[in-house]
């Protein structure tokens, strides 16, 4: 019994609960701030941050989907932005449908682009999109049939590391040139975009702002507890050694390249799902968002926070957008320059990342804190995670 | 008979209908023998790695498999294991399961395991989750994200940590362990599930005495109840554990019998030492 409490002190020893409490007051405190407090109170948050927060919130999302597949599984996918696009789109498409008779051309069935190509009815994928609960399926489905075809065939034929992420790069590239296309019926070039509402909500109000930011933020914690949950489970178990020692999982009886098709696909849900939130608050989607840098970009977020961490992503999500949205506004040409810098800097001093980091400053304090009386099978069980790069 | 002693028949307490029984069939090993390997050929680009291969093990043996490098032993475990499709030839387990129709996680279930030349276990795991992973139960998605640890779970894992001699290690990280620690936790992996046949490539290599001594001790006491095959280079360890041996050559076989009759057989001579006497 001694063994047991041994062991689930080893497996229980977590940081999601806090983290996900100081989201959620963090969240409960802005939304409060914009919606309570008069303008010109210090503790007025403007709706403009609000809406930068929201979208932050996204992009910790979808670096928590690539952390599920990198971080855990070793599968570096460089083309996640597929997904989160794909996502996106679709909410896209609900959005245009409930624009109706308010564009510019004010055809109540017709997006404002399909007038200008002089299409003469709607095509039949944007069947159905006008239904918020349809559209927020395909979100869903898109992406995940998507993710599962792919993996099906890529990890079916033991494609693995370099080979698997150029493969997912391709992906990406070739739904950049699709998208661009105007015949493909998404809006081309310049996506779609001038959205009015959602569920019949302005999509301007401030309330409408806060509260699409408070369910990012809500969704965000979901799935963080959820990946936790599943990463703590013996299948979890199975895809860390699946990492480790693929060959290994495939001789004691795993067939692992089932284990990494449903990682694969959850990890694409979560993208899609972060791609439909990001889309009403930034107010537009475009082909851009399938490009291979912003997919790279991702794969930054995470190292910088430090993989297999999963906050260590959403912290590395919020640390460089926000360095980012600060960077580009004092020099922009030379954004792309810190970030190479950044990734090189990261991957040289700090492999595990920031939370590699803090893990390593809370082991020295506890080992220089005089905590000498410690027995000496306890200190075993607390270097694991230390080892591990600081187990979420 | 009366239709209520059918439906007394039927729904009887004490057991569960046929359909639901489990499928897997347990090996057929009425003829003594677990193993029959016959007519196996496998060539790379020309190079014939096994070639008209045959190989009879019995069940409960310990059988050790010796040969000069590229002689096809490794590839005869690969062979089994389902990692390589030979040109011809087949591959039964017992009576009549055929290996070659399987793969290698279908070959695992079946009560095959195998222990690489290179220690492998997952390194970022504990001891103990190791063998949780390698304990036998159902190994698709959807079971696996439900399993708990059960009591009868920990008791199997405990007892293989006390053959193993991991116990004090038990929550170690598994990359943390010595080299002569991770091969005898790729044992214990291999044990935890229950395995009929064992194949063991190279248990010693990177040993100290002491510890060859243990894994030789290890494997006799394996032997009887499960049917194990070593490949080994030392020759002293294989003579210390073997009953018969089994001399490959150029991907078939050359000779087999006891140690002394092998070492005595002028073919065997005549291929490790150059020319017969």
């Amino acid at each position: 019994m001694n063994q047991l409490m041994r062991f689930s002190r080893l497996h229980g020893d977590s940081k999601v609960a806090p983290f996900v409490a100081i989201l959620v007051i963090l969240t409960l405190l802005a939304s409060m701030g914009n919606l309570l407090m008069p303008e010109d109170s210090a503790f007025y948050v403007s709706t403009y941050t609000i809406t930068l927060l929201g979208k932050y919130l996204c992009y910790a999302m979808l670096a928590l989907a690539v952390d599920v597949i990198w971080g855990y599984c070793g599968i570096l996918s460089l083309g996640h932005g597929a997904f989160f696009a794909l996502g996106g789109y679709a909410m896209g498409m609900y959005l245009m449908r409930q624009i109706g008779d308010r564009g510019v051309y004010g055809n109540p069935e017709l997006p404002d682009f399909m007038v200008f190509l002089n299409w003469t009815e709607l095509p039949w994928f944007w069947q159905g999109m006008d239904q918020f609960w349809f559209a927020m399926l395909m979100v869903l489905l898109v992406p995940g049939i998507l993710a599962f075809v792919f993996g099906w065939l890529a990890f079916r034929s033991r494609v693995t590391g370099v080979y698997l992420s150029i493969m997912t790069q391709a992906l990406t590239y070739a739904l950049l040139l699709a998208f661009f296309r105007n015949e493909m019926g998404f809006g081309g070039n310049n996506g779609l975009t001038d959205f009015k509402d959602i569920l019949g909500f302005d999509l301007q109000a401030d309330t409408t702002r806060v509260t699409l930011f408070a369910i990012t933020a809500l969704l965000l914690a979901v799935i963080l507890v959820v990946s936790h949950k599943i990463l703590q489970s013996r299948m979890g178990k199975v895809i860390v050694a699946i990492r480790d020692g693929e060959s290994r999982a495939r001789f004691i009886g795993y067939r692992t390249e089932r284990f990494k098709v449903w990682l694969f696909v959850y990890s694409a849900l979560i993208a899609g799902i972060a791609g439909a939130l990001y889309v009403p608050q930034v107010g537009i989607i475009n082909p851009g968002e399938f490009s291979p840098l912003n997919s790279i970009e991702m794969v930054i977020w995470v190292a910088v926070g430090g993989r297999g961490t999963l906050i260590g992503a959403i912290v590395g999500a919020l640390l460089v957008n926000f360095a980012k949205t600060k960077f580009t506004a004092i020099m922009p040409d030379g954004w792309l320059f810190a970030l190479g810098a950044l990734f090189v800097f990261v991957t040289l001093y700090l492999p595990q990342g920031l939370m590699g980091l803090y893990q390593k400053m809370v082991n020295k304090r506890r080992s220089g804190g005089g905590d000498n009386d410690a027995r000496p099978a306890d200190d075993k069980v607390d270097t694991a995670p230390a080892i591990k790069g600081g187990d979420a | 008979m009366s239709p209520l002693t059918d439906v007394r028949e039927i729904m009887r307490r004490d057991q569960v209908w046929s359909f639901l029984k489990d499928e897997q069939k347990p090996v057929d090993v009425s003829h003594d023998v677990i193993l029959y390997v016959e007519g196996l050929n496998l060539s790379f680009d020309g190079f014939k790695a096994l070639n008209d291969l045959n190989l009879y093990v019995n069940d409960g043996e310990l059988r050790c498999l010796i040969g000069a490098n590229g002689a096809g032993k490794t590839t005869l475990m690969d062979v089994i294991t389902g990692k390589t499709t030979p040109d011809s030839g087949s591959v039964y387990f017992g009576q009549s399961i055929n290996l070659l129709q399987h793969d290698e996680a279908d070959i695992a279930q079946l009560g095959i395991g195998r222990k690489f030349q290179k220690p492998t276990v997952f390194e970022a795991h504990s001891v103990f989750d190791n063998l949780e992973l390698s304990l036998k139960q159902q190994k698709s998605v959807i079971p696996m994200l439900f399993a708990r640890l059960t009591p009868t779970e920990i008791d199997r894992i405990d007892e293989v940590l006390n053959v193993i001699g991991l116990k004090e290690q038990c929550f170690m990280q598994a990359g943390a362990l010595s080299h002569g620690q991770k091969q005898w936790l790729e044992i214990g992996m291999l044990l935890v599930a229950e395995p009929r046949l064992l194949l063991i490539d190279e248990p010693v290599a990177g040993m100290t005495a002491q510890e060859t001594e243990r894994t030789a001790e290890l494997l006799t006491s394996l032997a009887g109840e499960r049917t194990v095959i070593v490949v080994e280079h030392d020759m002293e360890f294989v003579r210390s554990i073997a009953r018969t041996v089994t001399v490959l050559h150029q991907g078939s076989v050359l000779a087999e019998g006891t140690m002394d009759q092998v070492q005595n057989n002028p073919d065997v001579i005549e291929v490790y030492l150059g020319e017969a006497p």
